[in-house]
């Protein structure tokens, strides 16, 4: 027998139809633009449980917002993770570095000489300070934004230029599009062009050091816009059910090349939230306050390490660039968006803080930015050595085959031979490898 | 061809594909276009620019950032009636969204005998020669055709593109319409060192205005010949046309246009003229479609072949980011093909 309203009899006739929800951002080009409807709590007003806590007390922190840095630029409340001045410059150098990175690296694709690259500009302090929080042996997993993590663990910068330029000495053999790093000797993990299928294999990893009774953590990084996919949910899943020792960051930059974070759901709930649904940690930060984003992961990292289980932390940010060199955000976001940003810049704002402890001045600032930039210049330089891209100066024919697998079958085989007789009878004068 | 309208005007494949999206939704209100940044941006090839504004949110808008969701929304879309147009960004995206497009969209009308159908058209670029590397290149066509239940469609030119897409759209079946991305803007020889020509010195982007169909599963003789036929799709059809032009070969060039259903007619009356058969895809070799068509070729042709049947493909690798004019199926590994059977 059916129940409820009898579609036959008009039982139904007085709603109204049903409509089609769609989201629309708060702002397109050319309006003005007012943030004041996010609610931004003060800095120091959320408790800092203990590590060891039920999850369920973290709760609160995953629609609030835990913040250090104050509009007077002091660290102020639980959270403040009282870092000594010279770790302070030295998380705050590395993400200038990763600005002037890559501003360079922009420009050097504009210049031909390579063919894509991602900025994380405004986003630094979500890799930077976060791996500042972790072990140098910790595993990360991370999206294509998180070059701050390899300039944090001070990977050479003419070894990602190699990368960028896939050039002969590119270690990745020229294979990947650009930013795709791979950094075993680092604990940095190959990266996808997919989206979030690092995820589920960061969790992965963590149960292997568990299964194992090692005493190192893996950490995942996924844009708000790919929590949306399915490897998402499976990692939160398997994390919660087998209480992985795993911290699971979403970096919240609002945009997802045109979407914007309410076509993830973030109209609804914070991402935070979504660990309340599923019994585990969660922590929503100003992801531009590096205090915040380095107390936020220790917090989680001591949790993982002394088996606790996991933490998802939603950093609350913006992307202050396109999504790529594809990419024109004036076509869909308003471009007022940036200077108004209620959370500020977070290099600005560590500098800030710093000067304010009178541990830093303008004076230092501007010549350490001088000397960055010097820096990553002189890294190109280097690397240019080994080539761009499409200038000849790459790996040679054979490195294409290997690597499918371990050995290389005859059919691969027969076809390095064809690669390399195609080369030879469009240059003649060429001479193979 | 049905009810071609007298106006033409020369478009690039985006814009007659944004044309094709244009007509059907304003034929029919079923139809309905959605995907990753499709909706006020237009998508990032732009082939649903403009869409949203006539049509409204109700049936254009974005989507999450989930493939598997865009699918198997669009199946119960389907079971509703509608007639649904997924993108999705990238072929090399599609992966997510498999088990809802094999196990579901291909399956809908078999297992509730004809009670449901899934008459979605998902539409995606695909295919290298962009510098995309490994996760913006391939060519995964192969995965589809293996499907019980999906069609698979890939236009060459801006004309077939409009008229491909329409049939696809008004096609009961599931159809997988994988967008050729490097000849969006201009049909590309494969001579990458050569200036790239656009769609508007090619006949083939001249567009008529308004509704025209091509019916899927049928093949174009793209050009007749006598010395071999060579049996391609998508990009490799224009790669092929310039080899045999440059060569001085008189090639008979098919256009299958559609790989299931497969226009098995046109291949084997060719291939019994001519006695050499050429299969060209960009797609990895092994388990590629080309197997297929050789197979196919060998068991109805075998009597009148000359030669052994020839398959230039791309490589067995992943698709490389610096080398991608090495593992491109260009006009040196074409020609060497169209020179054994020359021999033979």
């Amino acid at each position: 027998m059916a129940t409820g309203p009898d579609p036959a009899n008009g039982a139904r006739g007085n709603l109204p139809p049903l409509s089609l929800h769609v989201p629309e951002p708060n702002f397109r080009p050319g309006d003005p633009v007012d943030y004041s409807f996010l609610d931004i709590p003060p800095a120091g007003l959320l408790p800092r449980p203990d590590e060891t806590c039920p999850a369920t007390e973290t709760t609160p922190l995953c629609s609030g917002m835990v913040r250090v840095l104050g509009d007077d630029h002091q660290a102020v409340g639980p959270w403040d993770p009282k870092l000594d001045p010279e770790t302070l410059r030295r998380m705050l150098r590395a993400m200038a570095l990763t600005r002037a990175f890559d501003d360079r690296m922009y420009r050097g694709q504009r210049q031909g000489k390579t063919s894509f690259y991602m900025k994380c500009t405004g986003e630094e302090a979500t890799s930077v300070a976060s791996t500042f929080a972790l072990a140098a042996d910790d595993m990360v997993f991370p999206s294509y934004r998180q070059q701050g993590i390899l300039i944090a663990r001070g990977y050479p910068l003419t070894e990602m230029i190699n990368q960028i330029y896939s050039n002969k000495a590119d270690k990745l053999k020229g294979r990947q599009l650009p930013i795709m790093y791979s950094c075993r000797d680092y604990n940095f993990f190959t990266i996808s062009g997919n989206l979030a299928t690092q995820y589920p294999q960061a969790v992965g990893w963590a149960m292997a050091s568990a299964i194992k009774g090692d005493s190192r953590i893996a950490t995942a990084w996924v844009g708000e816009g790919s929590s949306a996919e399915g490897d998402f949910h499976a990692a939160m899943t398997f994390a919660a059910v087998y209480n992985a020792p795993v911290v699971m960051n979403i970096v919240n930059n609002q945009w997802a090349i045109s979407s914007f974070s309410g076509f993830a759901g973030a109209e609804r709930s914070t991402f935070a939230n979504r660990a309340v649904g599923y019994g585990i940690a969660g922590i929503r930060v100003d992801g531009n306050d590096a205090l915040a984003v380095y107390a936020a992961t220790r917090w989680a990292a001591n949790r993982a390490r002394a088996n606790g289980g996991p933490t998802l932390i939603e950093h609350f940010t913006y992307r202050a660039e396109g999504h790529s060199t594809s990419d024109d955000p004036g076509a869909y976001r308003s471009a007022h968006e940036r200077e108004e940003w209620p959370l500020g810049d977070p290099i600005m704002r560590l500098k800030r803080h710093l000067i304010a402890l009178g541990e830093w001045s303008v004076e230092q600032h501007t010549a350490m930015d001088a000397e960055l930039v010097n820096l990553v210049k002189a890294a190109t330089k280097e690397a240019e050595k080994n080539g761009i891209l499409g200038h000849g100066l790459h790996h040679p024919f054979h490195t294409m085959f290997e690597d499918v697998y371990k050995e290389l079958p005859w059919h691969l085989e027969e076809q390095a031979d064809q690669a390399i007789r195609e080369r030879q009878i469009k240059w003649p004068e060429w001479k193979p490898e | 061809m049905t009810e071609a309208a007298t106006t033409t005007r020369r478009l690039n494949m985006i814009e007659a594909i944004n044309e094709a999206l244009h007509v059907m939704m304003a034929r029919d209100p079923n139809v309905v276009v959605f995907g990753e940044d499709v909706g006020y941006f237009g998508g990032v090839f732009r082939a649903t620019a403009g869409l949203q504004k006539q049509f409204g949110k109700n049936r254009v808008f974005d989507t999450p950032i989930n493939e598997c969701g865009i699918i198997g929304a669009a199946v119960g879309m389907g079971a509703y009636g509608l007639r649904p147009v997924p993108e999705i960004q990238f072929a090399d995206y599609i992966y997510p969204g498999l088990d809802q497009l094999i196990s579901e969209a291909a399956r809908l009308r078999y297992r509730s005998a004809g009670e449901f159908i899934a008459p979605m058209t998902v539409r995606s670029p695909f295919g290298g020669g962009i510098f995309g590397g490994q996760t913006h290149s391939q060519s995964p066509e192969a995965l589809f055709t293996h499907v019980a239940g999906l069609k698979t469609v890939i236009p060459c030119t801006p004309y077939d593109a409009k008229g491909l897409l329409i049939s696809a759209i008004e096609d009961d079946d599931p159809v997988i319409f994988f967008e050729p991305k490097r000849i969006y803007n201009g049909p590309f020889s494969g001579f990458y060192d050569k200036p790239v020509e656009p769609w508007a010195k090619h006949e083939d982007s001249e567009v008529p205005e308004g509704y025209y169909t091509v019916p899927l599963g049928k093949a174009r003789i793209v050009q007749e010949g006598e010395a071999m036929s060579v049996i391609a799709y998508g990009t490799m059809i224009h790669v092929a046309q310039a080899v045999c032009r440059e060569k001085g070969i008189d090639a008979e060039i098919i256009d299958l246009r559609t790989l299931v259903p497969l226009d098995i007619e046109t291949v084997e009356k060719s291939v019994k003229k001519t006695g050499k058969c050429l299969i060209i895809h960009e797609a990895t070799r092994t388990g590629g479609f080309g197997g297929e068509l050789s197979a196919l070729v060998q068991e109805r042709c075998f009597y009148h072949l000359e030669a052994p049947i020839e398959r230039v493909t791309g490589f067995d690798t992943p698709y490389p980011h610096s080398l991608e004019w090495a593992y491109f199926p260009g006009p040196v590994r074409i020609g060497e093909a169209v020179d054994r059977l020359m021999k033979a």
